[in-house]
């Protein structure tokens, strides 16, 4: 099964929200964690639903506007979310108070707490009644979501399927988290991040929209040509044979990669499973990162799926992105390799439409 | 010809009883699990009646089979005891040929014990290993765990209706090819940040819920998880069992109208019953029985109703909810009433809608109110819906 990318939207700690550019202007940030740059979004909603919403959701909304205003599409017939934590600033504010029963809680965070607030906005948004799902599985969320994309489009349940991954990160979650040693102890420049050998990841946010669909058309940006995720391998050679089965079923032997685009984050810890795989299964091949602009998030890959569709489509590999070995010609597929903590594992290829 | 998908084995835990041995007598016996809270008085208000799992934490572990270690939120060990039972009801066994996965729904996941650690997350690191329970994957990757699943596992939330979505979700896996077994459910335990945020939103009946009722006055939550096995015709042929019954249908819509509230004509509710009728290829005049969503609110009743009616015309089907049972238990609430209503094909019932007494005058028809028995069911029809309009639809067959 092959899908088209007609569209995408993308909110992140870079310059994306604008489509005419492709990172080509990289963010600076020296930061604990990166925030992503968020756009007006008066252009995108009406003053009193943007008051009403909180920040997640409203980026929820806006990368799904731009994302179908750039496929040309008005209504999807599907609309899926990946997210692995939800609004974490809606939850934050009734745990704060949840065990003072003087201090009432007040219903709206709480409606907009559910995790499938942001694909049920979008519907409300679009007027759209078709197949809605919210998927939560750390960082399998966006991949389950694209996988879910892609059966409703084999099974002709939906022709055009707008499928989206989000996740913010705030103070106290983030200080929570890096109690458990998962980031890093001090702030860091994104610019220099390898430079950091510590454990630990450095966190970041995003909102990415993709159309995709069963048809080819002006608009669209590439093909995805398979996703899959894997659990817990017990050892590395499971990892990579994981990844050269993948690449069979799909046609391909490692040879036919011409990026690979991993979820390198600069946690000494994890990194080098990234590395071992480039050497073993991709030597010589470019080998590319982009948790330097995205930072770690659960729904990261979308900022991988986004980099790759560009890419492809326009045939231009930005500096920045690229760890080892240049790109010297066409770019026809993308491998995106991606594994937090050596738990979720997950692969999207990519491919020129 | 599409792949069929069967039901292989159930596993069930909530109010009314700890595993399906036990549920069975309380529904035969009209035995609500609703009460005042006896388990958990310190976390939980107290002045709301819910249906409470009868388990302390250390009685959770016992049925886990577990020694107690801490990490675990009463969500996983409540989702491990119900889908551990469905493994083993259906008689699985590890294969290296056929693909297993894993498909869980929850809402809040851990938040049992983030709601009461999260001050010690804020300032000391005592309950410092909960941190992590605190999403809604921790319990799938528990459940996961336990039962040795690794080739797919993902987690669904879409409030109300999530285990049914996931249990869309593992039938369309099959149908595709993609999976030959996987176990689907859900698993919810009670919060106050649940109790809380109801509360805050006055749709929690101050006495046990009365769906269908002219006097409806809202919810009653429940916990509890329940999980299903499906396979495909291939597998179930390979382990030479007989299944429980056919998953025939399945249609999933939104309402796209409000995020707490339902449309009064209930778009979402009707879409999503017309799409599972469409796959399964009945006509509506084959559903025999109908576990409606019925959570007992003023709005999803009606909603609901009109839907069904809208649907089925003048040839309307026995319609129950069976929330008075074990309450709405959220994100189990469609896992567990999809078990209720195969529970209805297996023994010939169906069952009541218990504390009805005064019809709504807006709706046609009136909920059974008596168990009905030796009744011949050959279709049922579930229906959950959620908050954000996501509406489920499921259809089960005997076979």
């Amino acid at each position: 099964m092959t899908a088209y990318i007609n569209g995408t939207g993308l909110i992140s700690p870079q310059k994306t929200a604008d489509i005419s550019g492709f990172l080509n202007d990289i963010v600076q940030h020296q930061a604990d964690y990166f925030k992503c740059i968020e756009p007006d979004y008066k252009t995108y909603l009406e003053p009193l639903t943007a008051r009403r919403l909180s920040r997640l959701v409203k980026m929820g909304i806006t990368t799904a506007k731009i994302c179908l205003a750039d496929a040309g599409c008005s209504i999807p017939d599907a609309i899926i979310t990946g997210t692995g934590l939800g609004s974490l600033e809606d939850v934050e504010g009734i745990l704060e108070r949840i065990h003072d029963d003087s201090v009432p809680i007040s219903p709206t965070p709480f409606m907009l707490s559910t995790y499938n607030t942001i694909s049920s906005q979008i519907a409300i948004q679009l007027k759209c009644h078709g197949y809605n799902s919210t998927y939560v599985h750390r960082s399998f969320s966006f991949e389950s979501g694209l996988m879910d994309a892609m059966m409703l489009l084999e099974e002709k349940s939906a022709a055009n399927v707008l499928v989206g991954g989000i996740d913010e990160m705030v103070p106290n979650h983030h200080a929570l988290i890096r109690r458990l040693g998962h980031w890093k102890m001090n702030p860091v420049d994104n610019l220099q991040l390898l430079a950091y050998k510590t454990p630990g990841a450095v966190p970041g946010e995003g909102s990415g929209h993709f159309l995709l669909s069963s048809q080819n058309n002006e608009h669209s940006y590439a093909t995805i040509r398979g996703v899959k995720t894997f659990y817990q391998p017990e050892s590395f050679e499971e990892s990579k044979d994981q990844i050269l089965n993948f690449l069979a079923s799909s046609g391909l032997n490692p040879e036919d990669i011409d990026i690979f685009l991993t979820g390198i984050n600069a946690d000494t810890e994890f990194d080098p499973i990234y590395f071992r795989m480039a050497q073993d299964v991709f030597p010589e091949k470019p080998l590319a990162w982009f948790k330097h602009l995205s930072g770690e998030f659960y729904t990261a890959t979308l900022f991988a799926l986004w980099t790759a569709a560009n890419i492809l489509k326009r045939q231009e590999v930005p500096p920045v992105i690229i760890l080892k070995y240049k790109v010297q010609k066409e770019v026809r597929n993308i491998l995106i390799y991606n594994q937090y903590r050596n738990v979720h594992h997950s692969l999207i290829l990519v491919g020129k439409k | 010809m599409p792949r069929r998908i069967f039901v292989t084995g159930l596993g069930i835990i909530s109010g009314i009883g700890n595993n399906l041995g036990e549920t069975l007598p309380s529904l035969l016996e009209s035995r609500s699990g609703i009460g005042e809270i006896k388990y958990r008085r310190e976390q939980l208000i107290d002045d709301i009646p819910v249906s409470e799992v009868k388990c302390t934490e250390s009685d959770l572990f016992t049925l886990a089979g577990i020694p107690f270690t801490e990490g675990f939120s009463r969500t996983s060990l409540l989702g491990i005891i119900a889908a551990k039972e469905a493994w083993s009801h259906s008689g699985l066994s590890h294969s290296a040929e056929l693909r297993t996965g894993l498909i869980s729904a929850t809402t809040v996941g851990g938040m049992d014990k983030c709601e009461m650690y999260y001050h010690d997350f804020l300032t000391n690191d005592q309950r410092i290993i909960y941190i992590d329970t605190y999403d809604c994957a921790d319990s799938t990757m528990k459940i996961a765990n336990a039962l040795g699943i690794r080739d797919y596992l993902t987690t669904i939330s879409t409030a109300c209706s999530s285990s049914a979505n996931a249990i869309l979700l593992g039938a369309r896996m099959i149908r595709s090819g993609f999976l030959d077994r996987v176990v689907v459910g859900g698993t919810e335990a009670l919060t106050k940040f649940h109790l809380r945020g109801f509360n805050a939103l006055r749709i929690l009946d101050k006495n046990p819920c009365k769906p269908f009722d002219a006097n409806r006055n809202g919810i009653t939550l429940g916990e509890g998880a329940a999980y299903l096995v499906l396979e495909s015709e291939e597998s179930v042929k390979k382990s030479n069992k007989s299944p429980l019954c056919e998953l025939t249908g399945w249609g999933n819509a939104c309402e796209a109208f409000h995020q707490t509230a339902s449309s009064p004509d209930g778009i979402g509710a009707y879409l999503a019953m017309k799409k599972a009728l469409e796959i399964s290829g009945s006509e509506a005049g084959e559903i025999d029985y109908i576990n409606a969503h019925g959570t007992g609110t003023d709005n999803n009743d009606l909603s609901e109703g009109k839907a069904i009616e809208k649907v089925f015309g003048e040839s309307i089907p026995k319609i129950s909810s069976t929330k008075p049972f074990m309450g709405h238990t959220t994100s189990a609430a469609g896992s567990a009433e999809a078990i209720l209503s195969i529970l209805c094909i297996i023994h010939e019932m169906i069952l009541p809608n218990l504390n009805f007494s005064e019809p709504m005058k807006e709706l046609r028809f009136i909920p059974v109110t008596k168990l009905l028995r030796n009744v011949s069911i050959n279709q049922v029809m579930s229906n959950s819906f959620g908050f954000g309009g996501n509406d489920t639809s499921l259809i089960f067959k005997r076979c």
